[in-house]
């Protein structure tokens, strides 16, 4: 594929995460903050974001596993992870969590074990699209090119 | 992104404001503003750093609110503005900010993807200065800048205006604050600009100074000092200026009173779900301590409140306490001052201590507190006595020192030091039971030991502590609280009333208080925060004053329990503060701030640590105290000695000074007075 096809691909890529929900304006700050002494920002961020979500997950995972469920214990989580989320942009896993205090709040197992899986998805769905988006922009660059700055038409 | 063009863009509107006056730096500012960021949440960390580099500020990152703590407090001068997420694992956010406001007064963003007005209220009244939610975005950060210039302007203009309405500024000032606690409050902004620019005239050195304004650091005895002279003239009625007048503080100003005043009743607010405010706590105390504490005369008002809340004190030793904290050398011993509602409550027994803490740091800002000046560490009797002689010279010495008991003994010591060797006092009281109770007996705290009493408080055993009243011919009495056993008197002080001892710093007592947060008496937690020793007991923090003597620190009790053995030898207890760091320890160069700070940190619920950082405050603060016994170095008010000893430092400073030899550290310290350079307001 030609330099101008994958930078085409690229864009309709990102649009579509955008228009998805997937990612929101929070994505954007963080790729215009992306520049040359710092161009791997974005991956750094969002590698270490999935390596910290990752570790939340489980935890909660496992709190929610007890006998006596300490719902603090899983909301403090949750809210970091809300928190996390939404500072790299990852809007359907923020609203995600969201929804998963309210079910804290209620003190309701089942529920919070559904949240869980929800958010658990959201996460999932969210780490595959950007592997992608990541792969299409190395291979941009691979290819001599370089990577359009993501700009909001919508 | 152009951050650059927007820095640029604010930078010219704001030329316009504060920087009217051209002297400042207004071209490059607001690049490379000094920005300390704190988040448990790595992702967001970087991403913040990022952004705030890429608003041209120069950019700390921490993980841990303790971390930040003690950073902050080894550069005092390093940083211009914090920003600190809400939900952290080892430290409350808003904990963490009232810190910073009373040891650094640096100003504070709150950030938390929490976005209930509740949440944010919480904030306001905590005194952040503004609060951002989650995710951050790059233009909220380019306008961080203007905190740290209204606050400037804000503290120069208190300056200015000394002395002109007393009441309006304080109320100004609230609304100052409120005004801004939003961060879309740019229109509020401005038009409290403009009303300031009106008075740019006057502020001249405004542009100079703004950016350098030196800061007046509310050490432990200073803040004793001003809880005396609130405690005298009643809470109701304590207006600046007459605040002002009582502490007699050369180098403060009005406004520094008055924004100091501010933080104070807040804090007061806070603890009146704790403490019943005033007086009626203060009684409660004082009776179970009456019998122990005889008059203590002058004893620094500030622990005496922390002290007489904790019950330690009795009331009069309280009072007098306070009339040495107040009057300072001038020692008003045997005035039993009347102990003002103990709105000084410090926490004593509950943690309340921010407000103690914070207390306590005033104290000393100008004068040295000599917590101990004579005290004797071990309060033995006949320390006391050679306190007493001692004292005189140390009055401030407010020797607190009860941190770790060991140490204050040689914080004393350092402070008798230039009053007479020998007087150390044990400070180290604070190791448990001070050994104050055995000295208590003595009229030994002579007049310098009232001082010396500070550490008394944290001795352990709260019966004993009281014993010290009787040390006092002069009145000086020291307080020692000791009973608490989880208070620490926090501020037995004992102090006699000896003028010199003028700051026993009863607020050793508050250490308890302080406990929770030890406030990190700035610095000074001096060793003369004796009373962390007494502490031990308390788990409260020490709240090393920076009074550095007052280790107001409450300490988790147990901490200091060991150290606090006042024995003049309280080089050991350096050692023993090792021991009790779990890991606090930390060389603050403040030798006070070090010891609070390890034992904030620890705060948390360690009163352990406070053993420990009183230690390490001993330590450090022994080095200091050092520099501030010398009463004649006057200068040392700030106790905060912006050296950093580490715990070997103040261990031979110690030795030294119990040898007797050890010259005011006076050199190494730079108080001069009023360190106005940290004197956070």
């Amino acid at each position: 594929m030609e330099l101008g096809q994958m930078q085409g691909r690229l864009a309709e890529y990102t649009r579509s995460l955008y228009m998805e929900g997937i990612l929101d304006a929070q994505f954007l700050q963080l790729q215009q903050l992306q520049d040359e002494s710092n161009p791997d920002f974005v991956v750094e961020v969002v590698s270490l974001f999935f390596e910290d979500s990752e570790k939340l997950l489980n935890d909660i995972a496992r709190a929610l596993d007890q006998q006596s469920v300490d719902f603090k214990r899983v909301d403090a989580h949750v809210h970091q992870l809300k928190g996390s989320s939404a500072s790299v942009g990852a809007q359907r896993v923020k609203d995600a969590c969201v929804a998963f205090r309210n079910c804290c709040e209620e003190q309701n197992v089942e529920g919070c074990l559904r949240c869980l899986q929800q958010v658990k998805q959201e996460h999932y769905l969210v780490k595959n699209k950007l592997e992608t988006l990541f792969r299409l922009e190395q291979q941009i660059v691979a290819a001599g090119g370089s990577v359009p700055m993501a700009e909001m038409t919508f | 992104m152009n951050p650059s063009n927007g820095k640029g863009s604010i930078a010219t509107a704001s030329s316009s404001g504060a920087w009217k006056v051209g002297d400042v730096v207004p071209d490059q500012f607001p690049a490379g503003l000094r920005v300390l960021v704190v988040d448990d949440d790595p992702t967001c960390l970087v991403i913040l750093e990022k952004m705030l580099r890429a608003c041209l500020y120069a950019v700390t990152k921490c993980n841990r609110a303790e971390i930040a703590l003690s950073l902050l407090r080894e550069n005092k001068n390093g940083f211009d503005i914090v920003i600190s997420d809400v939900h952290m694992p080892d430290m409350d956010g808003f904990k963490l900010l009232e810190h910073i406001g009373l040891e650094m007064d640096l100003p504070v963003i709150m950030m938390s993807a929490d976005d209930e007005k509740n949440v944010v209220m919480k904030g306001v009244t905590h005194g952040a200065c503004d609060y951002l939610i989650k995710p951050v975005r790059i233009e909220a950060l380019k306008n961080i800048w203007q905190h740290v210039v209204r606050k400037r302007k804000n503290e120069w203009k208190e300056l200015d205006q000394s002395g002109s309405l007393e009441d309006g500024d304080r109320q100004q000032k609230p609304s100052d604050e409120v005004e801004y606690s939003s961060s879309a409050n740019e229109g509020n902004w401005k038009s409290s600009k403009k009303r300031k620019d009106e008075e740019e005239d006057i502020e001249d050195r405004d542009d100079t100074s703004t950016l350098k304004k030196p800061r007046v650091v509310w050490s432990v005895e200073l803040h004793q000092q001003f809880v005396a002279a609130v405690n005298q003239l009643g809470i109701d009625k304590a207006v600046p200026k007459k605040i002002l007048e009582l502490m007699n503080v050369p180098g403060l100003t009005r406004e520094n009173v008055a924004s100091h005043l501010q933080k104070y009743r807040l804090y007061l607010r806070r603890l009146s779900g704790v403490s019943q405010h005033h007086s009626s706590l203060n009684n409660s105390f004082i009776s179970a301590q009456e019998a122990t504490f005889g008059s203590m005369s002058s004893l620094n008002g500030l622990d005496l409140q922390t002290l007489a809340v904790t019950g330690q004190l009795p009331a009069q030793s309280l009072a007098t306490l306070q009339a040495a904290g107040l009057g300072r050398p001038t020692a008003k011993s045997g005035i039993p001052m009347p102990l003002v509602d103990q709105r000084n409550l410090f926490s004593f027994e509950n943690p309340k201590p921010r407000f103690g803490e914070g207390q306590q740091q005033h104290l000393s800002s100008s004068k040295p507190v000599n917590l101990l000046h004579g005290i004797p560490t071990t309060m033995e009797p006949k320390q006391l006595a050679n306190l007493h002689q001692s004292a005189q010279p140390l009055g401030n010495m407010n020797v607190q020192v009860n941190a770790h008991g060991g140490h204050s003994s040689s914080l004393l010591m350092q402070m008798g030091q230039t009053q007479s060797r020998g007087q150390i006092l044990n400070e180290s009281a604070g190791s448990h039971v001070p050994r104050l109770p055995s000295s208590v007996g003595h009229p030994a705290i002579s007049n310098g030991i009232a001082g010396g009493v500070i550490g008394i408080n944290g001795i352990g055993d709260n019966s004993r502590g009281i014993g010290y009243n009787q040390v006092r011919p002069t009145s000086s009495m020291l307080s020692f609280p000791m009973n608490h056993t989880s208070e620490l008197a926090s501020n037995s002080f004992p102090l006699g009333s000896t003028p010199g001892i003028s700051n026993i710093t009863p607020k050793g007592a508050f250490q308890d208080e302080i406990n929770s947060e030890i406030k990190g008496s700035t610095g000074f937690g001096a060793s003369y925060d004796i009373f962390n020793d007494l502490h031990q007991q308390k788990s409260q923090n020490w709240e090393l004053h920076n009074v550095g003597l007052q280790f107001s620190a409450s300490q988790n009790a147990n901490r200091l329990q060991g150290n606090l053995d006042i024995s003049p030898s309280v080089l050991v207890r350096q050692g023993y503060s090792s021991s009790q760091t779990s890991g606090q320890n930390r060389n603050v160069s403040d030798i006070g701030r070090a010891v609070f700070s390890g034992v904030e940190s620890t705060q948390q619920g360690n009163t352990q640590i406070i053993g420990q950082q009183l230690n390490n405050f001993l330590v450090d603060n022994s080095v200091r105290v050092k520099a501030e016994s010398i009463p004649d170095a006057g200068s040392q008010s700030i106790l905060f000695p912006e050296n950093n000893f580490g715990q070997e430092d103040l261990m031979s400073a110690l030795l030294k000074q119990q040898q007797g030899g050890i010259a005011p550290a006076e050199s190494e310290f730079d108080l001069d007075g009023y360190s106005i350079d940290n004197i956070p307001v």
